[in-house]
């Protein structure tokens, strides 16, 4: 029994210091495999007397179970280690930029265009387009801008021939839509509300620090039996409240002239201490509701104008009109 | 409209300060444009008179001056200015002025103590440049302010008038709306009785009545036309921005702002006989006060005398009748023309004048004599003369047609309800005269308001002298309708995201263009022409994005960008007989490496893949098909054009070569450009059965000729009536050892599938047998 001590102590201390799995197996097979010392020992119980047979076969039986353990413990540590070095070897520097990150952007106009329709959309009010080459008839006629009249001088305007001109407001799409508007309620007693808002680019004969020949407007509509002008401050105020998420934001609201709205209305809003005008407003005039036939005792409402450059400068705190159509990416890329 | 406050002031003076003032008028919808101060703040300076003059002991530029400033005793001021004369006055900073940048101090200049001093305008801040002291009037007030000598405290007012406000064209007209706001006296005109006191007298016939409904003239004998116009006069003249010419001409222009009412004075001596108003006849011709010839036309209304026109009726004099210095006879005009006989003349001219930009818009018709006689007199009493009686040719006056105003109505506009007392206040100030009935009004607007035509005109004015600001801003009540949603539109903002989720950058160009571009990259060389473009190179209409692209390309380029990928969403124009399409459609350019710099990644130029790549996956899930074609823009074996369905949306191709060095472009950009609605349509969702088995993959090579499109071998698998093939892709192309000379190697990753059963060898094999079939129809060999 001398002997299986000795046999124990000395495969524990083998085992300890073999580092390699391989090697571990091929130890192990000296006292467990075929030839193995501890195989011996139990091949050799059968000389052994049937009263000494069961503890002298317990106790190797023992040694085994010992010798295995502690096989399997250094086989998992070393398994473990080689592990552990191959995932030192594998790790990476996380820091390094991941592949293909860039994307584009856009452009700063159309980022207000999208949160000015955005807000209105929320309250009901629809997005309404029309062409930017117009007929001297929307663009001025329609709007109760008759040939001649000083207003007109107002607008500079690009004329292609004699009877087309590049829009110089998009209020001409309001007269497009609510003459689309009547013609598809025609068989109605009463004309459903029309809420719209119509964005697109506006020409002017005007280049300078402060004027674009080609800009961006937002027209706004909405037309009912019972909209006042108490309700134009109201939505204007609200969407520029919202737009420039600041609740104490006053908006002013002053007498002006424009010949599609009466009373009219030019709209200030406070910035910085002052005043600064944002758009023209009003009262859509009988004479525009009359020229698509819209009975104007029955039906009332208002129209404004905001320009777009305009507010996407206060809003980004961009300070020359200029650079939104240079296109420069240094200047756009700050939009994305 | 410009003028000062304080001329403002004598004819109305409501307990406001300017800034209130200001406000008052900005919120009534005369808008205070600018607002500045005559003078800037300077104090202790005062009319002085140099009593002697004594040159500096030790300086051979300075004075030594002794100067009566009114005090006690005069004070010894030491002074560099040339023009310093014994007896002139000027203006004196005393000790503990200060003056724009400088305060006064007593100082010893070169020895000698020197106790103020003697002031140019330029000092004063009363000039840019000025040289010498300022020179005063001779009557001056000794020791007087300063300030109070020039009438310094005063604000220039610039007003930003809307086109309706023609009553507000003048001085009068602005003090009575004041007036009517602040509930102020305005005070009267003082009427003059102009006494006839010469004989003389010019017969006026008026022809065009409709034009010129009311005529009024008078002869002034025995001016002189050389006398000096007051002080006050030029300084009120200069602060509305006009220059001093003539005593004459100053007392027209003054009454123009005074009045609003043009006025015109004719050398009498240089008309010949009767004078009539009628319109111009063919052939003649006038030259005007700016020696403008003009050839007058048929709708041009004149004042002609018996030799031919003598002025542009309400536009501008003639040369020839023109009143100069040597003038002693003036017969002066005063009359109403009617708004629409001038308007647009002006245009047509080149130019225009302070009358007919007033005429035009309308000029108070009842004031025409009022304005002759206080023109008159200020005649009269700066250049003598005699009056002679006036010449009055009427017609019909425009009507001022009642209005009806329903107190309702007010409140249906304006959202707030005012008694019908308060509406009749208002109106009445505002000099309209009432019919009431109840709550409703029959409203006649005064002669001098040619914006009052309809009920919401008077609503306008009640809510202007009400205040806007007092409408409160109410929380709207609609009915609740949602919105369409069509599915089947992607909306434009989608879109533009998956654009930029392609790493494409939005850019808006102008959409007038140089002409070039349309020729050279749409071959387009007629197209949608500015009439009145700004600059040459901005004077067509785009029929493509790709020409802006590129330049806004060409700028980032210039700013040392190495790669620049941007897209642009906008209209493009075309001429389709008496009208023209707008078309709104997207494009792109890729220029620079395909992917930004980055490590692990080696660089390569973007090509015609790349880009094609990025127009597959905006279209997805539609399938795209692209047709070798030429387009001018691009170079000829790099060019496609795109369908879908069949329909051909667009196109896509490599910059040609040409214009790429044209440009000055080191690499060359790709692009694609199409159709809006095509991008934009994306059809519902419709489910096919979805099968439970699993696909099987055959690979298939085939050898064919280079010139072979991958496309049609697609296609012809697609089309190869095997039941059970439900995808063919391409995932190799191979050239060289192996494939003869001017062939190519395709390699087909073909897979098929059944919903219902899992396919047999068998039937595989039939199937592939099918496939290659059909390749082989179009000669195609299987790669052994």
């Amino acid at each position: 029994m001398q002997e299986l001590q000795q046999i124990l102590e000395q495969a524990l201390a083998q085992f300890s210091v073999i580092d390699d799995e391989v090697e571990l197996e091929r130890v192990k097979a000296r006292y467990l495999g075929k030839e193995g010392s501890l195989t011996g020992l139990l091949k050799g119980l059968g000389k052994l007397s049937a009263e000494e047979r069961p503890a002298a076969g317990a106790r190797i039986n023992e040694v085994k179970q010992q010798i295995e353990d502690a096989l399997q413990t250094r086989r998992d540590s070393i398994q473990q280690r080689a592990l552990n070095a191959k995932l030192e070897a594998e790790s990476l520097d996380v820091t390094l930029p991941g592949r293909n990150a860039s994307t584009g952007g856009l452009h700063p106009v159309t980022r207000t265009l999208e949160r000015i329709e955005t807000l209105f959309n929320s309250i009901g009010f629809a997005v309404a387009e029309g062409p930017e080459i117009e007929t001297d008839f929307y663009n001025f006629t329609a709007l109760n801008i008759p040939e001649d009249h000083p207003a007109r001088a107002m607008h500079d305007t690009f004329y292609i021939d004699d009877k087309h001109v590049l829009r110089t407001h998009t209020s001409p799409i309001q007269i497009r839509y609510m003459e689309a508007h009547m013609e598809k309620h025609r068989q109605q007693e009463t004309m459903p509300d029309i809420r719209i808002i119509a964005p697109g680019r506006v020409y002017r004969v005007d280049s300078d620090a402060t004027h674009s020949p080609m800009f961006h407007q937002v027209e706004g509509l909405w037309i009912g039996e019972k909209v006042s002008f108490a309700d134009l401050k109201g939505v204007v105020q609200s969407f520029l409240q919202r737009f420039f998420e600041s609740d104490d934001l006053q908006v002013r609201f002053r007498p002006s002239f424009f010949p599609f709205t009466e009373p009219s209305a030019e709209m200030d809003m406070s910035w910085k201490g002052g005043w600064l005008e944002i758009g023209g407003c009003g009262m859509v005039h009988p004479n525009v509701l009359k020229h698509v036939n819209i009975d104007s005792e029955k039906y009332i409402g208002f129209a404004f104008g905001l320009g777009v450059e305009r507010l996407t400068m206060l809003r980004y705190g961009v300070n020359d009109l200029r650079l939104f159509f240079e296109n420069d990416v240094q200047f756009l890329k700050q939009f994305s | 409209m410009k003028f000062s406050e304080s001329w403002l002031r004598t004819f109305v003076n409501p307990a406001l300060d300017s800034d209130g003032l200001a406000h008052l008028l900005t919120m009534a919808g005369l808008e205070v444009e600018e607002r500045t101060p005559v003078a800037a703040t300077f104090d202790q300076v005062v009319v002085a008179e140099v009593l002697s003059k004594e040159k500096h002991p030790d300086a051979d530029r300075l004075n030594v001056l002794s100067v009566n400033v009114g005090q006690a005793e005069p004070l010894t001021i030491v002074c560099g200015a040339q023009n310093v004369t014994v007896g002139m006055k000027a203006p004196c900073a005393l000790v503990g002025a200060k003056l724009p940048g400088i305060e006064i101090k007593q100082a010893k200049v070169r020895g000698i103590a020197s106790f103020g001093m003697m002031c140019s305008a330029k000092e004063l801040g009363l000039a840019e440049e000025s040289s010498g002291l300022m020179e005063l009037a001779a009557d001056a007030a000794i020791g007087q302010s300063i300030r109070a000598h020039l009438d310094l405290d005063d604000q220039l007012l610039t007003l930003k008038l809307t086109p309706n406000r023609t009553d507000c064209l003048s001085l009068h007209g602005i003090a009575r709306d004041v007036a009517a706001l602040t509930g102020a006296s305005l005070s009267a005109l003082s009427a003059s009785n102009i006494a006839q006191r010469c004989a003389a007298k010019v017969e006026v016939s008026v022809a065009a009545s409709a034009a010129c409904p009311r005529y009024t003239g008078r002869v002034i004998s025995g001016v002189n036309a050389q006398a000096a116009t007051p002080v006050w006069m030029v300084r009120r003249l200069e602060r509305s921005g006009l220059r001093s010419i003539s005593a004459i001409v100053d007392v027209t222009n003054y009454v123009l702002l005074e009045l609003g009412q043009p006025l015109h004075a004719f050398d009498l001596k240089k008309l010949n006989g009767a004078i009539e108003v009628r319109f111009a006849r063919a052939g003649e011709q006038l030259k005007t006060l700016n020696e403008q010839m003009v050839e007058l036309q048929s709708d041009m209304l004149v004042i002609a005398d018996q030799q031919g026109p003598v002025a542009l009726a309400g536009v501008m004099g003639g040369a020839e009748s023109a009143v100069d210095e040597k003038t002693s006879d003036i017969f002066l005009e005063s009359a109403f023309f009617s708004p629409s006989v001038i308007v647009g003349k002006s245009r047509r001219l080149g130019f225009g004048s302070d009358s007919s930009y007033r005429f035009e818009r309308g000029v108070d018709f009842a004031a025409t004599q009022i304005a002759l006689d206080r023109a008159t007199q200020l005649i009269l009493d700066i250049c003598g003369g005699e009056a002679g009686a006036v010449t009055e040719v009427i017609g019909q006056l425009p009507a001022r047609a009642p209005v009806q105003l329903r107190v309702d109505r007010i409140e249906r506009v304006l959202g707030i309800r005012l008694a019908a007392v308060e509406v009749a206040q208002i109106l009445t100030r505002l000099g309209m005269v009432l019919q009431r009935q109840g709550d409703q009004f029959e409203v006649t607007p005064p002669s001098y308001r040619f914006d009052i035509a309809i009920e919401e005109d008077l609503i306008e004015e009640i809510a202007r002298v009400y205040g806007y600001d007092r409408i409160p801003a109410a929380t709207s009540q609609a009915n609740m309708t949602m919105l369409p949603q069509v599915e089947v539109l992607r909306p434009l903002a989608r879109l533009r995201r998956a654009l930029v989720t392609r790493d494409y950058q939005e850019a808006i160009t102008y959409a007038f263009v140089e002409a070039d571009w349309e020729r050279d990259l749409c071959a387009n060389t007629n197209p949608v022409t500015l009439q009145n473009p700004i600059a040459s190179q901005m004077s067509v209409m785009r029929s493509c994005l790709l020409g802006g692209l590129l330049a806004a390309l060409r700028t980032n380029l210039a700013r040392k960008q190495p790669r620049v990928r941007l897209f642009e969403i906008g209209g493009c124009f075309t001429a389709a007989g008496d009208s023209y399409a707008q078309q709104e459609r997207v494009a792109v350019v890729a220029y620079g490496s395909a992917q930004a710099e980055q490590w692990g990644v080696s660089a390569r130029a973007v090509d015609f893949y790349d880009v094609k790549g990025d127009i597959e996956a905006l279209f997805a899930p539609r399938v795209l098909t692209f047709e070798a074609a030429q387009h001018p823009a691009s170079h000829p074996g790099r060019s496609a054009r795109i369908r879908v369905d069949g329909q051909a949306v667009g196109w896509i191709g490599e910059l040609h070569p040409q214009w790429q060095h044209q440009y000055d472009l080191p690499l060359a950009p790709v692009w694609f450009e199409v159709d809006q609605a095509a991008l934009t349509h994306s059809p519902l969702p419709n489910l096919a059965e979805i099968s439970r088995l699993p696909a099987v993959r055959r690979d298939i090579a085939v050898v064919v000729d280079e010139a072979q499109t991958v496309q049609v071998l697609i296609e012809t698998i697609r089309q190869a009536q095997a039941p059970n093939v439900v995808d063919a892709t391409l995932f190799d192309i191979y050239r060289g050892k192996g494939v003869e000379q001017g062939r190519k190697s395709l390699a087909f990753r073909v897979l098929l599938q059944d919903t219902q059963k899992t396919l047999t060898d068998k039937e595989i094999d039939s199937n592939m047998q099918l496939v290659m079939s059909a390749l082989q129809k179009i000669g195609a060999t299987l790669r052994s």
